[in-house]
This record gives C-alpha cells, sequence and structure tokens, in this order.
C-alpha cells in the first residue's frame, strides 16, 4: 500500500497536520502568526545550508529555523524597533536572502517550486518515518508543557507568581514550533506553512470551549484539509500545496457562515 | 511575612521604583496608593518574586504561599477558557475547592462561563476565587477594583477585608483611590518612583507631601501625572472635583456636556 505515490502523500499530509493543528492553536494565541512566517521564510536559508554542506534538509531547516527564533526571542527582549517591524523586516529578508544564494548556486539543480509551494506526492518512505516519529515527539514535549504554556499565554504575571517555567517554556516553543516548520515544508512549502498551520485553528474556535479541544479539532480540521486538498489536486490535477490551503480556506469559510447563521438564530430565540 | 528593603527595581535602563522598604505581615492590610507609573505594580511584582530587586533586596518567611491578582488582564478571544478553565490554569485543583473558593467570591454560577462573557465585577470575583486557591499567608491585589462600578467596587474592598480575617493573611493592597480603602487598612504608602510618605491612612491622607502629590488643591498643577486623584466619590453617588464642583461621574470633561475647559475652569484655577 505504501508503494503508492498518493497514498504516502494522504499519510504524510495527515501525519502533519496532526502535529500542525495543536501548534496552531498556540500560534494564534499568542498572536504569532507573522512569527511563524519568519521562521518560514528563513527556512529557506536551511535548504541553502543543507545543499552546501550535504545535510539531511529537514535537519538542515530545522537548525537555521532554531537559530533564528532564538534570534527573535532575543529581539523582542530588547524592543528597540517595534515587533511587528522586525518581523516584517526579517520575514522577507530571510526568503531574499534564500533567494539569491539559491540563485547563485548555479552547478545545483533546485526545483524552486517545491520549496515554494511544497511537493508532498514526492514524499518517501523514509520521509514518513521521519514525520510520524518527530510528531510524536513533538506532540508529547507539547503536552508535557502544556500548562506553563497556555499559562503564559493568558498572563505571563500569572504564570511567573505561582511558580510555572515560563520562559523555559517560552524558548522551547519557539524551537519546537522550528521543529514543525521543518517537518511541514515538504508538504505546502516555506510560503504556506502558516496557513496550515493557522487556518484550521481559527476554523474550529467558534465550536470549541477549551483549549484541549479547540487544540484536537484544529488537528482534525488539518486532516481534512488535508484529504480534500489533495483528492481536489487529483481530480483537477491541482498543484498539491495550494490545494490544500484552499481546501482549508473553504472550511474556514464553511465555519464564518455556520457561526453567522447559528448567531443569527439564537438571537431570534431570544427576542 | 514578606518584606523588601530599600528595593529597586531597573528595566531597560530605566529605574521603574527604588529605595522601597515595606513589611507586610499577618493580618495586616497594606495599600499602596500613587499616580500610574509611579512604581505600585513594580512594587507587587518584587513582593510576589515575579521580578528580581535590581538593587536591595526581598525576604520571605519560609513556606509562604502567595496569592496574586494582576491588574486586570485582558483574555484574547481566540483563547476558548471558562471560568473553570481560567481557575485551572496553574494547575490542576480540584472541583470543589474551586467550588468552594468562587462561592465565598460570589462567583459560583459562572463557572462555565467563557471568560470573554464575564462583566469587569465578574471577571474580578473570579480572580480573586482564584488567589484564594492555595489559602494564600499573603495576597497581592493590584487595583482589584478596574473596571468595576461604584457599588461593586465597595462590595469588592469590604470582601478583601473580610478575606484578611477569615484566612488570618497579609494583603498588599494596590489602589488608586486612598479614600475608597481607608477604613479598612492599616498603612497605607505612598509612592512616586520612590516612597513619598507612609503612615496610617488619616495621617497619609492628611500630610503635605500627598497632597503635593495627589491632593485635591495641586491636582491642576500635577496633571501632567495623568493620574486620577483629582476627585473625590461622595456618599450619594456623585463627585466632587478638584475646583469644588459636584458632577455626577469623575470625568466630567469625557461628557457631551462637559463644562471643563470653558470660564469656570479659569477662576478655579
Amino acid at each position: 500500500m505504501l508503494d503508492d505515490f498518493f497514498t504516502r502523500a494522504v499519510l504524510a499530509g495527515i501525519g502533519v497536520a496532526l502535529i500542525a493543528g495543536p501548534f496552531g492553536c498556540f500560534i494564534v494565541w499568542r498572536r504569532m502568526s507573522y512569527f511563524g512566517d519568519t521562521l518560514a521564510h528563513s527556512a529557506l536559508l536551511g535548504v541553502v545550508l543543507g545543499l552546501v554542506l550535504e545535510l539531511n534538509l529537514m535537519l538542515a531547516v530545522f537548525l537555521i529555523c532554531a537559530l533564528a527564533s532564538l534570534m527573535l526571542v532575543a529581539l523582542r527582549n530588547v524592543r528597540v524597533l517595534p515587533t511587528d517591524a522586525v518581523l516584517g523586516m526579517l520575514s522577507h529578508s530571510t526568503l531574499a536572502l534564500g533567494l539569491v544564494a539559491l540563485g547563485m548556486m548555479t552547478w545545483l539543480r533546485v526545483d524552486l517550486n517545491a520549496l515554494l509551494f511544497g511537493d508532498i506526492l514526492s514524499v518517501s518512505k523514509a520521509d514518513l518515518v521521519l514525520i510520524y516519529g518527530l510528531g510524536a515527539i513533538l506532540v508529547t514535549l507539547l503536552i508535557f508543557l502544556w500548562t506553563p504554556l497556555l499559562a503564559s499565554t493568558v498572563s505571563a504575571d500569572i504564570a511567573r507568581a505561582e511558580g510555572l517555567p515560563d520562559r523555559l517554556a517560552d524558548v522551547f516553543f519557539m524551537l519546537m514550533v522550528a521543529a514543525v516548520v521543518a517537518v511541514s515544508m515538504r508538504l505546502v512549502g516555506v510560503l504556506l506553512v502558516t496557513a496550515l498551520l493557522i487556518i484550521p485553528a481559527i476554523t474550529v474556535r467558534p465550536f470549541c470551549r477549551t483549549p484541549q479541544a479547540m487544540a484536537a479539532a484544529a488537528a482534525l480540521a488539518g486532516v481534512l484539509s488535508v484529504v480534500l486538498g489533495l483528492w481536489g489536486s487529483l481530480s483537477t490535477d491541482s498543484p498539491s500545496g495550494p490545494s490544500i490551503v484552499v481546501a482549508a480556506f473553504i472550511l474556514f469559510l464553511a465555519s464564518l457562515f455556520t457561526t453567522s447563521v447559528l448567531n443569527r438564530m439564537n438571537r431570534g430565540n431570544s427576542q | 511575612m514578606v518584606t523588601l528593603s530599600n528595593a529597586g527595581l531597573q528595566q531597560r535602563g530605566k529605574w521603574l521604583v527604588r529605595g522601597v522598604s515595606l513589611t507586610v505581615g499577618r493580618g495586616e492590610l497594606v495599600t499602596l496608593v500613587g499616580p500610574n507609573g509611579s512604581g505600585k505594580s513594580s512594587t507587587a511584582k518584587m513582593m510576589l518574586g515575579i521580578n528580581q530587586p535590581s538593587e536591595g533586596s526581598v525576604v520571605s518567611a519560609p513556606g509562604i504561599r502567595k496569592g496574586y491578582v494582576p491588574q486586570k488582564i485582558h483574555i484574547d478571544w481566540t483563547v476558548p477558557l471558562t471560568v473553570l478553565g481560567l481557575m485551572r490554569l496553574t494547575g490542576r485543583v480540584d472541583k470543589a475547592t474551586c467550588h468552594g473558593a468562587l462561592e465565598r467570591t460570589g462567583g459560583l454560577h459562572l463557572l462555565k462561563k467563557p471568560v470573554q462573557e464575564l462583566s469587569g465585577g465578574e471577571f474580578q470575583r473570579v480572580m480573586i476565587a482564584r488567589a484564594l486557591l492555595t489559602r494564600p499567608d499573603l495576597l497581592v491585589l493590584d487595583e482589584p477594583t478596574q473596571g468595576v462600578d461604584l457599588t461593586g467596587e465597595l462590595e469588592l474592598y469590604e470582601m478583601i477585608a473580610q478575606l484578611k480575617d477569615e484566612l488570618n493573611c497579609g494583603v498588599l493592597l494596590i489602589s488608586h483611590d486612598l479614600h475608597m480603602v481607608m477604613a479598612a487598612t492599616d498603612r497605607v504608602i505612598c509612592l512616586n518612583g520612590h516612597i513619598c510618605c507612609e503612615g496610617t491612612p488619616q495621617a497619609v491622607a492628611e500630610s503635605d507631601v500627598y497632597h503635593q502629590l495627589i491632593g485635591p488643591k495641586a491636582a491642576a498643577a500635577f496633571a501632567f501625572y495623568n493620574h486620577r486623584h483629582d476627585h473625590e466619590h461622595l456618599p450619594d453617588g456623585t463627585v466632587r472635583q478638584a475646583d469644588g464642583s459636584i458632577t455626577q461621574n469623575c470625568h466630567p470633561e469625557n461628557e457631551p456636556h462637559a463644562h471643563a475647559h470653558n470660564g469656570s475652569d479659569k477662576h478655579a484655577g
């Protein structure tokens, strides 16, 4: 069964969606979507590094993203410039740097399209093992750090006053997001990674009453987006990465529509 | 139980507060007053151990449990959190303890409500209940009546004074209005980047230093502090402004029928 490229693509997509859901929730709650973008764009530099040093690409991407996220944490604490300006600058500068560096390496034939928008159909069995193995580690770590992370998301003062290691959780979270980017890049590419993290989370928000429920629901919404997107890609021959994001966006619109109808009905009932 | 000695806090090269020495003992209610940016919250954070003092020291008696109600926090809509979830935010607490604490502060009926739907007063009651979960020896409340109406404010202050006696704990209260908390307070410390004056509420309310900083006559001259001590709440719900006029609320200039910035202002000053 795993010999079929399409089955492998679906399995890889499901794995990535299951990881991206809970992490995406924290990124939305902590208002870090621009941060995610910056990390994803710097992933391109990781690819360059991997190609030059002949490292495993996923590992190289993780290393560069981890470095970038630690630098961002440090920058955030200095506050010389407004955070959104710093992120906006770094996000596009790293992307441009990556593209320039790739262009200079004329001796390498790089499929830029695959890097930017993903190449899920070329997923190998080894990739699958990596996605599910790393995914299990990341989700376990997230469960372990859940309480300090959630508490510092709601109020850093409360977390610190009640003795939770909020700064440690913060740094770990940044590193974990770097790993999530490295794992997801293959699927949807550096330009669309953030979409896969954020759209499922905001899609399910109106239907959830607890953070745990939202994390689980976001994972499921992500899985649904992957399945619908790949099916659409297969039947219309559209590019797979963007198709997944379009499917996620359609689910989001459906959620928006449902909530507004429900709200109107509630208002009608109460009058 | 907790003592600050000559403590100061510096952030990004700026002193938020310096030279603070203060002790809160068991069964004691100490109130911090002072204009915005005078270092009240920084002092509280040093007491709680959220920030270590950059100079001086903080000493807590061993085994002291601290409860904290921070300045009104905003919980983003994207975070789905019920009151029960907020109660359990920093650790698993059994339901009975949550119920008991919420019942004490009059918030039990809110248990399953999303926190974003609470009114200002309801939210503060939940936050105080949270702080009670550990049966604290020291309770620190940072402007616990922000966003609460006048009646609710009186009720909350009364409840805090009762809780102090029930738990036999020390209370450090940050307030923007000395007159509201005078009756229950043992000691008042007036801050403005350092300790301006301290003593019994009566002594501080009558002292020259306090009047210069926050008192009614000097209010106009100190308006650049942007604090709100330029008026007094009268028992019938009206407000006496710095110039002696009686108005319906604290800041008549925000109202459409404002009479500030016109002739009446000039002859008052």
